[in-house]
């Protein structure tokens, strides 16, 4: 019978639930990593038993594990992530040049086609790859080296590459999105990279319309039309119909276009999802109502779904990670919150449930529908 | 033998109880205790110094012999009663953080 494994990275640890296709009934394992932060944890798409979690601290640093038994037992791998070259200097916040320095890695994306082969995106901002299940890390410095790297500036949480969407249809086309340079665009495997900014306009750098300097806060797409980029900025929620050349705003009727992560549904690309959040700086849901919004029309026009969410007095924020979605026939929609919950819809975000109430603040989310 | 001493989060990561006993070869300093305590636990490495620069992670200290040995340079002798055996070097996180 088919279920679904949801990866929980969390500021302490992290932990997996498991499911049958029912998504009523849960088993929780964990805190893997116990006292660790993890960034992001994710599965394999050719072997789902292949697991890969990122795990740092403020002491120790940056480790990396994998599971080769869908996330029972974990091994340390290579953790040696080493700038190309001479790193130079990127912006600091307060545009004076400052060097280039690894702190941790935000994001793992396995290969669609490897099992040993995994992109890491880093902060600083960097990718990475290994090709040999995690052993040895080499950069693909040709993004950093992208012309505009100096140019590039943290947001506040740090200068993190946040966002790899590889394309399913051509696996030499990548996407990667940086808070806060913006999303850049390889069709070469990785070795050479182009802005694909246009379109975005952000009020908070000198020039709105800038090649670089947005912070993104997530991109995503559905695997049948990889050319159809959605993206959920620092406010605006925005749409790209062609790989990212140009982008136009879908913010339509939220009431805020604030937030941090964006999904697409597993079976019908229109279908998007993002948790507005009020800002500057509060970073909760509008009148403590935890509502995640719903487009079937590719935005534009949302519906906000509350049947199971907390409707008063809800103040957690919904990080760029912790949303996903698994490919079951009836889609479930998956997020976590910095208060510990982690919720399912097994209908497409009709109805909600928590699974966990009370982890720690949940940073990412992944799932993996397994057969 | 050398004795150290390691943070619990370091003791788990390489799956070991209490103190270290390690056989260093050649003098007897910081930088060979890393080395000999790394090449046992590979798991280990990065996350007391920086694998290229092998300078000290911010967060942690070297204690021995109730001195601050942190700052010391890598290659300096560690006191005698740590070359001994009679007491542990260790190596200490900072109590900081949430």
């Amino acid at each position: 019978m088919s279920g679904v494994r949801v990866l929980v990275g969390t500021r302490k640890g992290a932990f997996v639930l498991s499911s049958d296709a029912g998504r009523a009934k849960w088993e929780v394992s964990g805190p893997h990593f116990a006292g660790w932060e993890v960034y992001h944890l994710k599965g394999s798409p050719v072997d789902p038993n292949r697991i890969y979690a990122s795990q740092s601290s403020g002491w120790f640093g940056q480790l990396l594990q994998r599971s080769d038994d869908g996330g029972k037992t974990w091994a340390p791998v290579g953790n040696k992530f080493e700038y190309e070259g001479v790193p130079g200097t990127h912006k600091w916040y307060d545009g004076t040049p400052h060097p280039w320095e690894f702190k941790r890695v935000w994001h793992l994306e396995p290969s669609l086609s490897d099992p040993d082969t995994v992109y890491a995106g880093v902060e600083d901002a960097a990718l990475f790859r290994t090709t040999d299940g995690g052993n040895t890390w080499h950069e693909l410095a040709g993004l950093r080296q992208h012309g505009t790297g100096s140019e590039w500036q943290p947001g506040a949480g740090g200068m993190g590459l946040h966002t790899i969407l590889i394309d399913p249809t051509n696996p030499n086309r990548i996407y990667i999105a940086i808070s806060a340079a913006g999303a850049f665009r390889s069709d070469d495997g990785g070795v050479s990279w182009k802005a694909i900014n246009k379109g975005l306009v952000s009020q908070y750098i000198p020039d709105p319309d800038a090649e670089v300097g947005h912070c993104v806060h997530r991109m995503t797409l559905h695997p049948s039309r990889p050319d159809v980029l959605f993206m959920q900025k620092h406010w605006d929620v925005m749409r790209s119909d062609n790989a990212g050349d140009l982008w136009t705003e879908v913010s339509g009727d939220l009431p805020t276009d604030f937030g941090f992560p964006i999904e697409v549904h597993a079976h019908e690309p229109e279908t998007i999802y993002v948790v507005p959040i009020k800002s500057d700086s509060e970073h909760f849901p509008i009148d403590g109502q935890l509502r995640v919004y719903r487009s079937r029309t590719g935005g534009n026009s949302w519906t906000p779904l509350t049947n199971g969410l907390p409707q008063s007095n809800c103040y957690v924020n919904v990080l760029r990670e912790a949303m996903a979605v698994d490919r079951l026939d009836s889609c479930g929609v998956y997020f976590g919150t910095t208060g510990g919950q982690v919720y399912v819809s097994p209908d497409s975000g009709d109805t909600w449930q928590a699974i966990v109430h009370d982890l720690p603040a949940v940073v990412s989310v992944e799932v993996q529908t397994l057969p | 033998m050398i004795r150290v001493v390691m943070p619990f989060h370091l003791r788990n990561l390489a799956g070991v109880g209490g103190e270290v006993l390690l056989d260093v070869e050649g003098p007897i300093t910081r930088a060979s205790v890393l080395d000999a305590l790394e090449e046992r636990y590979p798991m280990l490495r990065g996350t007391i110094r920086d694998q290229t620069t092998q300078v000290r992670r911010p967060f942690l200290r070297f204690f021995a012999c109730e001195l601050d040995l942190s700052d010391e340079l890598a290659d300096t002798p560690l006191p005698q009663p740590v070359q001994d055996g009679t007491e542990p070097f260790l190596i200490v996180g900072a109590i900081a953080g949430g």
